[in-house]
């Protein structure tokens, strides 16, 4: 499988009225063709911001600092803005937590998508129309002729988000970005969705890069995936060598603070702490307040991703036991 | 009936809650829609109940109206022997004090201009529980409770992080010494680092409070790690009620099944479950059983017959016409 996405070093910075902050700071990430990549970690971890900064969709008060996005072997930063048009919808799509909030309400449905076709190909009106009928029935809507004139309220959110997949697949993009895509759905849609994502993934060889806060979900879907941490990737492997053997100290608190089903005990493991503020970031590693394995080291120096085993990449100076520090 | 059952704090007995539904801005043409469908549940002394089902299956109205913040179409709700619904005056602030909520949304559920202080005091000024003094005293016990410290006292909500102003919600709902707490969706809105901490909080406060919780939440995962007994609700119903260990290693009704089914597993390695989950939670037809055209199992009367919920064995109580066959 070749390299379809290869991030390197990012850094997406804001500046706000209370100061910088570093959303994304040195991230770097690589999707090849047709394969997962599962991106978790809390809010405020910068996993949104990774994939924005992507799409090149980074509000004003924001910028990409430093570092490459190579698409195709193509940097996507030094496209202008014309080009880089061209490439979102058409080579890399994205899709939303809340699908209401990305639809346009006063649209209807099929309008809304033979719209996406119509910016990327040159069809007259109808065709683009009947086209997004297919599209719709593509994602599984039934009867999608009449589900093509309604207006997103009128639809669940299952459909709604469905709606939101048959836009983003309106021209066969190699990547799509998920952006927490089932977060707002109950849990029996959100396995329906993500069973669609996988299978219009298949059939069309594209690549996902499914950004979610639930473990769980990354479990079942990535075959390779990211832990990140106030900005960084503190973690990085194939998914079923993280679950069984983590290495950084907060991947394994996360696995543990979760209600499993083999764990008759009352008292969960805790992650001591919060989140720290992107604002007033602690010095060394960022997590080495929380951290119970911290050392010395890990208050003076931040740790960069090294190479525990084949594939598997940790950033972290003592990592759990089992692991012995590089 | 069950006379050796433990006592029942809570004794619902066939409530009933429309709404009216219109369904266009210039339509006239109304529809009740069953929020709450002749349930029958009751809530045991010391126990924690789960509530677990999808998002418009009634479980929020079910909360408020055992919180009397609705009255209902049909049925009682006895509290000790007592209707609620025939409490006036100082029965009802009684009521109100030995009830009391913690809310899925820490953001929206505290006054963002009041310290923290004030907002846990504010109940106890409202029961006159005793002198300034002593209210002062119980305030900051409450807050060391819940793992606040007394410097935070005068801090506003934004102040504080999502699991701190949970803690607030927490304290605020402990401080008149409730017999029962409402828990709805009270993690949800938490990241996966500190959901852990609060379920924590929560289980040992029932112990030293000696509370009984009546725990919503659309996570299967944190209703089985809190619960004694799992109630399933399913578009105003409840379809299955059983001891969590039953239920989880055992489900009956085709929708626990499939509930199940849908749960994202933490293990790379588990197999997903044949497609079993489909379609959405929708009144069609209101005729028969509300899950069958979801149902992979449906007959005949299925169509026709709305099931009852039924004792199934030493096993709890299912409400499917087929329990004890599939």
């Amino acid at each position: 499988m070749s390299v379809l996405l290869d991030i390197q070093n990012l850094k997406t910075v804001f500046h706000t009225a209370r100061g910088t902050i570093r959303a994304v700071d040195g991230v770097s990430l690589s999707v090849a063709e047709g394969e997962t990549l599962g991106i978790v970690g809390e809010s405020g971890c910068g996993k949104t911001m990774l994939a924005l900064s992507v799409m090149r969709l980074i509000s004003a008060n924001g910028r990409i600092a430093s570092g490459s996005i190579l698409f195709q072997g193509q940097n996507l930063l030094s496209l202008s803005e014309q080009e880089m048009r061209a490439k979102r919808g058409d080579d890399i799509a994205m899709i939303f937590q809340e699908p209401m909030t990305s639809l346009n309400p006063v649209l209807r449905a099929g309008d809304q998508i033979a719209e996406a076709i119509r910016l990327h190909q040159k069809l007259p009106k109808r065709e683009a129309q009947a086209l997004s009928i297919e599209k719709l029935r593509e994602v599984g809507i039934p009867d999608p002729e009449r589900r093509a004139r309604v207006y997103p309220h009128q639809l669940s959110g299952g459909m709604r988000q469905r709606v939101m997949i048959a836009m983003a697949m309106s021209c066969n993009p190699k990547l799509l970005l998920a952006d927490e895509p089932t977060t707002a759905l109950d849990v029996t849609i959100q396995s329906q969705i993500l069973d669609l994502i996988s299978e219009l993934q298949e059939k069309n060889n594209m690549a996902v890069l499914l950004i979610t806060h639930d473990l769980g979900i990354v479990a079942q879907t990535a075959r390779k995936m990211a832990v990140m941490y106030a900005g960084r990737v503190v973690e990085a492997g194939a998914t079923q060598e993280l679950f069984s053997r983590p290495c950084h100290p907060y991947t394994l608190g996360l696995i543990l603070s979760r209600p499993s089903m083999d764990d008759p005990s009352h008292h969960l493991k805790t992650i001591p702490g919060t989140v720290p503020s992107l604002y007033d970031l602690p010095a060394g590693c960022r997590f080495h307040d929380r951290c119970t394995c911290a050392i010395s080291r890990c208050t003076i120096e931040e740790p960069e991703l090294m190479e525990f085993a084949a594939g598997h990449f940790a950033a972290c100076w003592n990592p759990v036991s089992g692991w012995s520090a590089k | 009936m069950e006379k050796d059952m433990q006592d029942p704090l809570i004794d619902i007995r066939h409530l009933e809650k429309g709404y009216r539904l219109s369904s266009g801005l210039w339509n006239t043409r109304h529809r009740i829609v069953k929020a709450v469908d002749k349930v029958d549940l009751k809530i045991l002394r010391g126990e924690t109940l789960g509530l677990v089902g999808e998002s418009g299956c009634g479980k929020s109205t079910l909360a408020k109206l055992i919180m009397r913040l609705e009255s209902p179409d049909g049925g009682d709700i006895n509290f000790k022997g007592d209707n609620i619904f025939d409490y006036t005056g100082d029965a009802l602030k009684a009521y109100r004090r030995s009830v009391q909520m913690i809310f899925q949304d820490p953001y929206s559920s505290l006054n963002p201009r009041k310290q923290a202080e004030s907002i846990i005091t504010e109940p106890l000024i409202i029961h006159k529980t005793g002198n300034a003094k002593d209210i002062k005293e119980r305030v900051f016990q409450m807050m060391n409770k819940v793992g606040l410290s007394r410097e935070q006292a005068r801090r506003y909500p934004h102040e504080f992080s999502g699991g701190q102003r949970q803690r607030i919600g927490i304290a605020r709902a402990l401080a008149l010494e409730p017999e029962l707490i409402i828990a709805d969706e009270p993690v949800s809105a938490l990241d996966a680092s500190i959901q852990a901490q609060i379920l924590n909080l929560l289980v040992d406060l029932k112990d030293d409070f000696g509370l009984t919780y009546l725990f919503v939440s659309h996570d299967l995962n944190v209703i089985r790690h809190m619960s004694d007994r799992v109630a399933v609700m399913y578009l105003g119903r409840i379809i299955e009620l059983a001891n969590q260990k039953d239920l989880y290693a055992n489900p009956l009704h085709p929708y626990t099944r499939m509930l199940l089914a849908a749960m994202p597993l933490c293990d790379p390695s588990a197999k997903k479950p044949e497609k079993m989950i489909r379609g959405e939670a929708a009144i069609d037809d209101e005729r028969g059983c509300s899950f069958k055209s979801r149902c992979i199992y449906r007959i005949a009367i299925c169509e026709e017959l709305v099931p009852e919920l039924k004792k199934l064995g030493e096993r709890g109580l299912c409400a499917c016409h087929r329990a004890a066959e599939i």
